[in-house]
């Protein structure tokens, strides 16, 4: 990525602009998935209805985001690097407003729950699966914010295990159902909750990628998806 | 990507990067070319690059570069040129250009130029289009030199616009007109490859859209190389892209590759418009 200064300093200005505001929008969903899930672990209804109080904010950001990249694309007409990082940021703020409305579902499930979910047995693969998709976004975050294209590939390895926490926490949730119709409706619940919980660790794992490919400008999408299959089917 | 200053990264310049060379065959092709002005003055250094049949070349870099003194070389206008000095090997279809045996009249008919500057002969527009095929006695008689004409204007896109009026001097057209009227003339000699040097600066963005239309529309005859210092027109038409900096070639790749993800950081400054 190049670090060097463009010879208009508007221009250079706007990036940094269009840079700190994704920043601030990924911190905002950072937070309402931290206190969504934060909700759901602790049971507190309370903390679940103010979760998604902050989502219009997020929704704005990705509105204006989007208008300065295509401002951008039409006044300074980006090549390169800029043009990737501008093709990369349209796409990072989908991402990151998906995971806003996914922290949203989590928080409105929460709020509805008749019994504290630490009350249930599968509390504690709940929360090992939320403690490593938080550690995911938070990484992939970062590797954002400092382009780091080699971490960026570590961090997107871990969405294998969220993925795995995810069947593991429906699996006990199954079994969970099958023994008392009484959990049907809750277990239910926490299922969408969880199945959120993995939507932003997928999330996450986009986010990583386009920032490969804003450093290397290489397209890693599915890539690594074709070569674990093709490595299965060996 | 290399890293470091511009000053750092010239210094450390090995070979262009990138595909200056075509796989199958080439048009036209440079070896190793070195041009020196008066007083030993090296204006370009080792330059090797091809040009494929049916492909647009745009060569890019900042002013001073070295773009209008390669294409010079390409059809020896340099010959012109007191004090210039040309190294290395130049061919056409595989024929050294160079050569004692080869006429620099004849090669410039086969290796056409256009200029930044519209640059019509103080004549009609006919005997415009006309001069080169009788230069070269390539119509036989009055009706075939017609037929040329006419072809030559139909293909540059000026036939509608100048039918009725051939016997018209061509420095009444509009600057647009001019250029095409240029490149009609050029054509009308039946060229292999057209070089053009900022074809377009003087033109507004119609005329410009104009003359680039056409351009798609003679690579499907010719070879062409554009110097532009438009990076917008190297992106829209272009096949590939030469990067020159300080007379040496530095990346020649694929114009989408270029515009996307040039493999030089210097590439990359230039056209992302960085501090060098
Ligand atoms: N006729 C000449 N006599 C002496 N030096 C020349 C001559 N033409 C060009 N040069 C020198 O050779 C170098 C390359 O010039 P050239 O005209 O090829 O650059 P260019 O890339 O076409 O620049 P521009 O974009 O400004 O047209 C420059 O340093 C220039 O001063
Ligand atoms: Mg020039």
């Amino acid at each position: 990525m190049n670090t060097q200064d463009h010879i208009s300093k508007e221009y250079n200005d706007e990036l940094e602009q269009l840079r700190a505001k994704v920043l601030n929008m990924g911190g905002l969903v950072e937070d309402s998935f931290n206190d969504a899930t934060k909700a759901l672990l602790k049971g507190k209804v309370q903390l679940a209805r103010e979760a998604s109080k902050e989502d219009y904010k997020i929704n704005a950001l990705e509105v204006s985001i989007d208008e300065d990249c295509s401002n951008m694309i039409a006044l300074r007409q980006p090549a390169a690097s800029d043009l990737r990082n501008i093709f990369a940021v349209v796409k990072i703020v989908t991402d990151l407003e998906r995971m806003g409305d996914e922290s949203e579902k989590i928080a409105k499930f929460t709020a509805e729950l008749s019994t504290n979910s630490h009350s249930m047995k599968f509390y504690n693969s709940l929360k090992s699966l939320v403690q490593n998709t938080r550690e995911m976004l938070s990484a992939a975050l970062d590797c954002y914010a400092r382009l780091d294209a080699e971490k960026a590939l570590e961090v997107l390895e871990l969405d294998n295990e969220v993925d795995a926490e995810f069947i593991n926490v429906n699996r006990i949730l199954t079994t969970y159902l099958l023994e008392d119709i009484k959990n049907i409706e809750d277990t239910i619940k926490v299922m969408w909750c969880a199945r959120s919980i993995e939507r932003v660790g997928d999330h996450a794992k986009n986010i990583c990628e386009y920032v490969v490919y804003i450093v290397k400008g290489n397209d890693i999408r599915h890539v690594i998806d074709e070569e674990s299959r093709q490595g299965r089917e060996k | 990507m290399r890293k470091g200053t511009d000053v750092e990264l010239l210094q450390n310049l090995g070979d262009t990067v990138g595909k200056p060379l075509i796989d199958g065959d080439s048009r036209m092709s440079c070896s190793k070319v070195d041009v020196f002005y008066n007083n030993n003055n090296q204006a370009i250094f080792d330059i090797s690059v091809d040009l494929g049949k049916n492909e647009i070349l745009a060569m890019i870099g900042p002013s001073g570069c070295g773009k209008s003194t390669l294409l010079r070389c390409l059809n020896r206008m340099n010959d012109t040129i007191e004090g210039c000095k040309v190294e290395g090997e130049i061919t056409l279809d595989g024929i050294d250009v160079y050569s004692k045996n080869i006429d620099p009249v004849l090669l410039r008919s086969n290796v056409g130029m256009v200029f930044q500057k519209p640059n019509p002969f103080p004549k009609s527009i006919y005997d415009n289009v006309a001069y080169g095929p009788r230069l070269h006695g390539l119509a036989r008689n009055g009706a075939e030199l017609d037929d040329l004409v006419e072809e030559s204007l139909i293909k540059s896109g000026l036939w509608k616009e100048t039918k009725d009026r051939l016997n018209k001097p061509g420095t009444g057209l509009s600057g647009g007109q001019q250029q095409r009227l240029c490149i009609a003339r050029t054509i009308a000699v039946k060229p292999e490859v057209i070089l053009m040097d900022e074809p377009t600066s003087a033109l507004d963005p119609i005329a410009t859209a104009t003359i680039e239309e056409l351009m798609y529309e003679l690579k499907s005859s010719y070879t062409i190389a554009v110097v532009t210092h438009s990076m917008q027109q190297a992106a829209r038409i272009s096949d590939r892209t030469a990067y020159f900096h300080l007379g040496r070639l530095v990346e020649v790749n694929e114009t989408n590759k270029v515009f996307t993800n040039p493999e030089h950081e210097l590439t990359e400054n230039y056209i992302t418009g960085r501090f060098g």
